[in-house]
């Protein structure tokens, strides 16, 4: 039950997504460090919680972010294969094709959700991600509907 | 009660130029628990570290922030500061506003508004840090290096040099490399065989040495310090022990028509035989797939003429287990085969160059073999389709190297200076030839390496045209290249007898699978990661593992060379204690609540958890549980994650703390 | 099949032999061309030469008709045009305001749900098993050199359907109709394409050599899949025997023609009899 709309509110300028990233400490979190060396500019509505790995990723973090008021959150770690425990982003992987089923049946909206791989190497892809997710969100607007929902169950 | 300090950083103007830094103190001062926050120049420098000291010691800080840079680079600086003044190292965290922040965004509010986030976050987390201390683990002082060519050469002399004991791995029959193979070396042109041999046979007679050829690491285990590693030592079908290398069964072989590896094809070699003939060891093997009495079991005329009677044509694959402390590789490289290698050639190779196709279009390493004294020619240069003498040839750069459309992006390095190389032997061996060199750039640094292509041009009279090269088409037994020079400003047309392609210089192959069993990183091209560019430039993200040599991106010998004694430096390093501290950041399970479900038993990548008892003094069993082994546990947290029980918890990022993190942006 | 079909300037007059093949072609195939209503100029050389704008908007109103018109698949047999459709079809679809621009200036929605397809294109998406099947007769016969041209298989990143430097697509068509294509050194050099009209010695130049390099490798014709290329390496033939003193007598077919006679079009249903270099 996504819904797709552009958010009504007309204010729309003057809102600034809130987004939570949850990435691993070998893989993404060095990409992101290697957009900042390579000063690559992107907007600034990302908040990073540095994990070992996203194996450690208990995927109930991502409810807990929408109950702080996050309106997305990327997760994102090594590309399969390339995790620096072996095979922690398979296991984050497994759990997270069955947690997104839970989650879409309790109503959150899955567009808010992103799941991406960002090697050590790959500063641009950050760059280019949080872009696409900042003004994504910023389209879907402020996620008022999580309360919502909160308050019906 | 937390007392905590904040230290922000404004590391000169990197921080400071985004971020006010000033405002950004006036607003974490007043953050739960912080009792004093402070701003510097530079943290990290001598006087930045005592004011931390200071702080810590006059405001009894039982915690501490340091926003300034990443983690990744000075998280162990604060932490060490801390610890000289009675901190416990693990009360220390850092907020990331550089790299995250200040480097990223450009408007001052926004950037300083997030800085003022990110060290809410950090401070949340830190007042539900624990002291901690390291985890002491014994240690094998033995090191394994895997690939014998000049890198694993001398990194494996190094080290037992230093009285270590040493396991090489080599996969081809003999130890030596690409080195081995190449005529004479830049820019002394000395002969690469006379001053790599004498090494080869070092290795060979080293009493710490102990030497696998034709083998494979199959696979790795355990951790730094303590690793078991299994190795596959392919059959040979040749009994080592007894053999003495004396030659009669490759002189006896009736089949003699297999392409050479060493030769890249430009020479042929029997089925049993030795690589070259300085081979270290000096002792054949049986290609299985060509020799006759191992495919279809007729021949076996090697056997006979054997006195020695080492051929076992029953030989099998062997796994052997090494015990070793830690692991240098030195896998190389290869040249990109162009046109036949990459998955979709059609679209993404170089088609027009011919290579492949027109017998004549070589690339680099076989022209070194048609150029060396011990080459299929015997050092005299002749072409592959007829043996003619070619009068005329072209080197061309960057085939594949710096060519983001259908190649890799980086630069190979070092072939700038093998085609003036080339240019000269070429002039050398044939005096009334011409040589003629597309490049794109000449990248000659080093020491002596510019004046040594001033020579390839003054002296012996290259022809360098600065342009690509567009199509090579064959007619009428020439090689007509086609390109431009961009510097005269019009197109060239050349009519050459042989063509060498200085192809890309790639990692060797299965290089990526090898990088996995290790937990080693490697970039989009296989090359792999050090753990740091400039500081830690041999070691690698997984402790214990060092790399050397051409697997880490593209180098010519000397450099080679410098880094495998630096990786074999950082192995002395290690071996001069007697255990290993390793950090304390792991998992733990509280006995209490796990139900024994023993998901985490299965999840776990390192097999670092046990399937434990509880007994009582009477001996009867209380309850089941999971138990980490602390010396085996990496820290990666996947355990905490798939406990259902929520009886796992990690050091460092407990859910304590993570979920801290979160509300903190509440 | 419906699919929308672009003729282009070409096809509709000096080369107007090419249409005819096609057409015969494809219907064989079940292939229905139906013309683009109210279709422009692609803009060909002259407009990105003047104004890159004018050079988008002039494809972008075309596409704007098919798209419309409810065509998935647009068929441009001449390559200039294609080049020029794919490229606007491009430049349409990374950039928004440039799309939003243009379609107010085509007074036209663009959404880009048409795809532009080149002969070569046609032939794959058709699928080699499918034309196999259909196939009557075997091309056993002919030794084509397979001639590109310049922009047949450019810009490659947009194209992104063959190589541009070392082309293989119509070699592998053929040799699947039994053909045996030839391996040849002028597959993507120009023919002197427009100069035909003003200068007409470097055309002259340029096609000599082309062909006798289709000769020299044992070529008994060359197959081409462009208007332009046809008129060089056809219509000027004689005057490059004249001009060079030699006779070539090399056939220059279209792409379809050899497809349509595998097929089991006879030549001048496919407009081979209009050609002007004649069959010995």
């Amino acid at each position: 039950m996504t819904h797709k709309q552009p958010h009504p509110d007309p204010d729309m300028t003057t809102f600034e997504p809130k987004i939570v990233a949850y990435v691993c400490n070998w893989c993404t979190y060095l990409g992101a460090d290697l957009a900042g060396t390579n000063r690559l500019e992107y907007p600034p509505n990302v908040r990073i919680i540095r994990l070992p790995c996203t194996g450690r990723i208990d995927f109930n973090l991502i409810v807990k972010a929408f109950e702080t008021g996050a309106d997305a959150v990327l997760v994102s770690g090594c590309h399969p294969g390339d995790c620096h425990y072996t095979s922690g982003n398979y296991h984050a992987r497994r759990r997270w094709t069955l947690f997104r089923e839970l989650l879409d049946t309790l109503g959150i909206e899955m567009d808010r959700i992103h799941f991406t791989w960002i090697s050590a190497a790959e500063g641009r892809k950050w760059q280019q991600v949080i872009t696409e997710i900042t003004e994504k969100t910023r389209q879907m607007g402020p996620y008022l509907a999580y309360k919502r929902i909160c308050r019906v169950s | 009660m937390a007392r905590i300090g904040v230290f922000i950083c404004w590391c000169g103007e990197n921080i400071s130029r985004h971020v006010d830094v000033e405002k950004l103190a006036e607003q974490c001062a007043h953050l739960p628990g912080v009792r004093c926050c402070l701003t510097y120049k530079y943290m990290c420098s001598e006087p930045g570290q005592n004011l931390i000291r200071e702080k810590i010691r006059e405001e009894r800080l039982n915690g501490m922030v340091v926003a300034s840079c990443s983690p990744h680079m000075h998280l162990k600086t604060f932490r060490k500061a801390a610890e000289a003044e009675g901190l416990n190292p693990y009360l220390v965290e850092m907020a990331n506003i550089r790299e995250h922040c200040s480097w990223v965004h450009h408007d001052v509010k926004a950037a300083t508004a997030k800085a003022a986030d990110l060290i809410r976050m950090a401070v949340a987390k830190v007042r539900r840090n624990h002291a901690l201390s390291p985890i002491r683990v014994p240690l094998t002082k033995r090191a394994l290096v895997i690939g014998g060519g000049v890198a694993g050469i001398q990194a494996a002399l190094d080290i037992a040099d230093a009285g270590h004991e040493v396991v090489l791995v080599e996969r081809e029959p003999s130890i030596g490399g690409k080195m081995a193979g190449l005529s004479e070396t830049f820019p002394t042109l000395d002969c690469s065989q006379c001053i790599l041999t004498p090494r080869m046979v070092e290795v060979g007679q080293h009493p710490n040495i102990r030497l696998y050829t034709y083998s494979d690491v199959e696979a790795v285990e355990g951790y730094v310090g303590n690793f078991s590693v299994t190795i596959r030592k392919r059959a040979r079908y040749v009994d080592i022990s007894k053999c003495t290398g004396c030659g009669a069964c490759w002189n006896a072989c009736p089949n003699k028509k297999t392409p050479s590896e060493f030769d890249f094809g430009m020479g042929k070699r029997s089925a049993i035989y030795v690589p070259f003939p300085q081979a270290v060891p000096a002792r054949p093997v049986i290609d299985a797939n060509a020799c006759t009495m191992l495919t279809k079991g007729k021949c076996g005329l090697c056997a006979k003429k054997c006195a020695a009677g080492a051929i076992n044509f029953k030989d099998q694959d062997e796994l052997i287990t090494e015990k070793v402390g830690a692991i240098v590789v030195a896998t190389g490289y290869k040249l990109w085969d162009i046109g036949k290698e990459q998955e979709n050639a059609k679209l993404a190779g170089y088609g027009e160059y011919g290579y492949g196709t027109y017998k004549d279009v070589i690339n680099s390493l076989q022209f070194e073999r048609l150029v060396s004294a011990s080459g299929p020619t015997g050092g005299e240069l002749r072409r592959p389709s007829d043996g003619a003498v070619p009068k005329t040839v072209v080197f061309i750069s960057c085939v594949g190297s710096r060519d983001n459309a259908k190649g890799m992006s980086y630069c190979s390095k070092i072939c700038c200076m093998y085609n003036a190389k080339h240019t000269m032997l070429y002039k050398h061996k044939v005096h009334d030839g011409q040589a003629h060199v597309f490049y794109m750039d000449i990248r000659a640094g080093g020491k002596n390496y510019d004046e040594f292509v001033r020579r390839a041009i003054e002296q012996d009279g290259a022809q360098y045209h600065r342009g690509r090269v567009s199509k090579i088409t064959e007619e009428n037994g020439k090689l007509i290249v086609r390109g431009v020079d961009t510097l005269a400003g019009e197109p060239v047309t050349i009519e050459a007898d042989l063509v060498v392609l200085a192809t890309a210089m790639r990692p060797a192959d299965g290089v990526e699978t090898l990088a996995q069993k290790l937990n080693v990183g490697y970039d989009e091209y296989g090359f792999l990661s050090e753990s740091h560019p400039k500081l830690r430039p041999v070691e690698t993200n997984a402790a214990g593992v060092f790399v050397c040599g051409a697997c880490q991106g593209p180098k010519d010998i000397p450099e080679s060379v410098a880094q495998a004694s630096a990786a074999a430096g950082k192995v002395q390093v290690m071996f001069s204690r007697e255990e290993i501290t390793r950090e304390p950041e792991i998992a733990s399970i509280d006995e209490r609540m796990c139900a024994a479900c023993f998901t985490c038993v299965r999840a776990c990548p390192y097999n670092a958890i046990e399937r434990a008892e509880i007994r009582d003094r009477a001996g009867r069993l209380i309850k089941r549980t999971a138990r980490v082994n602390p010396g085996l546990c990496m820290g990666c947290g996947t355990c905490v994650a798939v406990c259902p029980s929520k009886s796992a918890e990690l050091e460092g990022f407990t859910e304590q703390q993570v979920y801290a993190m979160v509300e903190s942006l509440g | 099949m419906n699919i929308g079909y672009y003729p282009g300037c070409a096809l509709h007059g000096s080369s107007n032999d090419y249409e005819q093949s096609v057409r015969a072609c494809l219907g064989a195939l079940g292939v229905n061309l139906c013309e683009l209503d109210d279709w422009i100029c692609c803009g060909a050389t002259a407009a990105h030469s003047l104004n890159h704008k004018l050079a988008v908007a002039l494809p972008a109103r075309s596409l704007a008709i098919a798209e419309r018109d409810g065509y998935d698949d647009l068929l441009a047999p001449c390559p200039m045009c294609s080049a020029q459709l794919i490229k606007a079809r491009t430049a349409l679809a990374r950039d928004r305001a440039l799309r939003e621009e243009i379609a107010a200036t085509v007074e036209l929605p663009l959404e880009g749900r048409t795809e532009v397809l080149n002969l070569i294109q046609i032939f794959q998406r058709i699928g080699l098993e499918r034309l196999k099947s259909r196939a009557t007769r075997s091309l056993n016969e002919f030794k084509p050199a397979c001639y590109y041209g310049c922009l047949l298989v450019r810009p490659p990143q947009a194209l992104r359907f063959d190589d541009c430097e070392h082309p293989t697509s119509m070699e592998t068509l053929l040799s699947e109709l039994g053909a045996a294509p030839v391996e040849w050194n002028f597959k993507t050099e120009c023919c002197g394409a427009g100069l035909t009209m003003c200068n007409e010695r470097t055309v002259l130049d340029l096609s000599h050599k082309i062909i006798s390099n289709a000769a020299a490798h044992g070529a008994n014709c060359i197959v081409v899949a462009c208007p332009m290329c046809h008129v060089n390496l056809d219509m000027k033939q004689a005057d490059i025997e004249r001009h060079y003193g030699i006779r070539h007598a090399m056939k220059v077919y279209y792409l379809s023609d050899l497809v349509g006679m595998a097929l089991g079009l006879h030549e001048n249903e496919l407009g081979v009899n209009r050609h002007f270099v004649s069959t010995p």
